[in-house]
């Protein structure tokens, strides 16, 4: 799995960094996402799509890789 | 005045008529709770979200726009930034309102901008409200939490909750994280009630709004003065915002702050106190608040209606939105969707209720989202654990309802308890 985040997009609800803490945090002086882990494991990648699912301004891409070996 | 038939009957059947569907006969907004369910939205509801989550409706204007209360449906309109959230291109859906769209927003009211003037403001104030920054006011929330639990103990069984606890705790913390002196709470509180309220004259919420700017003025030129180590004084300080900006950014974060999470305290300790089983696992299990919170954020969907206007012609569930139709938006509603949440009408505090729409969602999504988090979190298990034989003191239907208010909830909640 990639993730990407669009921090022109954000809006800072935090609704990521309170999802998947070890992946995506927020900055300190604008509160605008930070991804912290743009290849998540595998044990981490169910909270990051909730997360992506549930940002309200859907600024979080994933890319999804299947069984391939590269992922 | 728009493209409904005269002679189609109530509820008829949607009929297809090339790439869009025709819709229904337009409704008028359900608002009446059916008696003894002071937590489920309006009647009627429930069966247009079946029938047509996306419905026409006449609003008390004469105006002919929609009613959307399916999940989906309403997660998708407040995401789409080809709906306004201008206050002059909407129309009021509860009575009592103006004839024909409303006046546009008060200098500093985010809720009534879009993008980009909406974007400046919430650039300049989403570092003051992350998860971080408001976790660390834990803390702090924990222990004003105890000391108003102290005085409830030492006043002796018998309060008005709200009064006693729900109303003061997020007034303190709003007034703390503002710098805005909590002595001085007779000067807004009012203010704040009457502009929240929905039947209030114009001139009266005209004059509330007024008074709260009065207050706000006088505080910002002490801030400019001498910045306080504050969020206020911060903006003071640091920001680009002109003086009438930061009046109306402090009267507007100070309302937001003061009747939202007090309401969710209230009336989330009214479902509890409802539900047993409910309460108890929350108190037995201090861990189960954070997920109960987001189940009774969901449940309770206080901030229970919102409204959106097309700014352009947009096609949604097979339907065509008009520019410059108005759009209501039942969070409630959305809630409550059986598509989304299975049995939705039960409060389930073990469910996982990740997704709802009780902080709305899209660019307007609640800024203080994780300030309330931390207070529900830390609040409502405190006070059941102090109070393990909490009660109503008067029968449920003898609670007083914020039917008159855009925030719903409760005006006061008798309680009381056995001494140790």
């Amino acid at each position: 799995m990639d993730v990407r985040v669009d921090r022109d997009r954000c809006l800072g609800a935090g609704m990521c960094a309170l999802t998947a803490p070890r992946v995506f945090d927020q900055d300190e002086e604008e509160g605008l996402v930070v991804l912290l882990d743009a290849r998540p494991p595998e044990e981490r990648r169910a909270a990051v799509r909730v997360a992506a699912g549930v940002c309200p301004a859907s600024v979080i891409t994933l890319t999804e890789h299947g069984s391939s070996p590269a992922a | 005045m728009q493209n409904v038939p005269s002679t189609r009957p109530e509820n008829a059947e949607t009929v297809k008529t090339g790439e869009t569907t025709e819709p229904g006969a337009p409704v008028t907004l359900p608002t009446q709770r059916a008696a003894g369910c002071p937590f489920d939205p309006p009647a009627g509801l429930a069966e247009l979200r079946e029938e047509r989550p996306l419905a026409r409706m006449t609003y008390p204007d004469g105006h002919v726009g929609w009613l959307a209360t399916g999940h989906s449906t309403v997660r998708a309109i407040m995401g789409d930034s080809r709906f306004s959230s201008r206050y002059e291109l909407l129309h009021y859906p509860f009575p009592g309102g103006p004839e024909g769209p409303l006046p546009s927003a008060p200098v500093g009211d985010m809720t009534g901008m879009d993008a980009p003037e909406h974007t400046r403001f919430r650039r300049i104030l989403t570092g003051k409200f992350t998860v971080r920054r408001m976790r660390q006011l834990s803390d702090r929330v924990a222990e004003i939490t105890e000391e108003r639990l102290d005085a409830m103990e030492r006043g002796g069984p018998g309060v008005d909750l709200v009064e006693a606890f729900a109303r003061p705790l997020p007034a303190l913390m709003i007034c703390e994280l503002l710098g805005v002196p909590y002595a001085d709470r007779e000067r807004f509180q009012g203010h704040a009630h009457t502009i929240m309220s929905m039947d209030v004259t114009p001139e009266d919420r005209y004059a509330a709004f007024v008074g709260l700017q009065e207050y706000m003025a006088e505080l910002v030129a002490a801030k400019r003065a001498a910045p306080s180590d504050d969020l206020l004084g911060d903006l003071a300080r640091d920001s680009d915002l002109t003086d009438e900006e930061l009046v109306g950014i402090g009267g507007f974060l100070l309302a937001a702050g003061l009747d939202t999470t007090a309401n969710m305290i209230a009336h989330g300790t009214f479902a509890l106190l409802t539900e047993p089983a409910q309460a108890d696992a929350l108190r037995a299990d201090p861990d189960l608040a954070p997920q109960a919170v987001e189940e009774l954020m969901r449940y309770l969907t206080i901030a229970h209606t919102s409204v959106k206007s097309a700014l352009v012609d947009v096609e949604l569930d097979g339907l065509l939105v008009r520019a410059g139709e108005s759009v209501t938006l039942s969070l409630e509603a959305a809630n409550r969707d059986p598509e989304r949440f299975p049995d939705p009408d039960v409060l389930d505090l073990h469910r996982k209720a990740t997704g709802h729409l009780g902080f709305g969602h899209g660019i307007h999504q609640c800024l203080g989202q994780q300030l309330a988090r931390v207070e529900l979190t830390v609040a409502l298990p405190a006070l059941l654990r102090r109070f393990p034989t909490l009660r109503l003191d008067v029968p449920a239907e003898e609670v007083p309802l914020r039917t008159d208010m855009s925030i719903y909830g409760v005006h006061r909640l008798p309680v009381t308890w056995d001494e140790a």
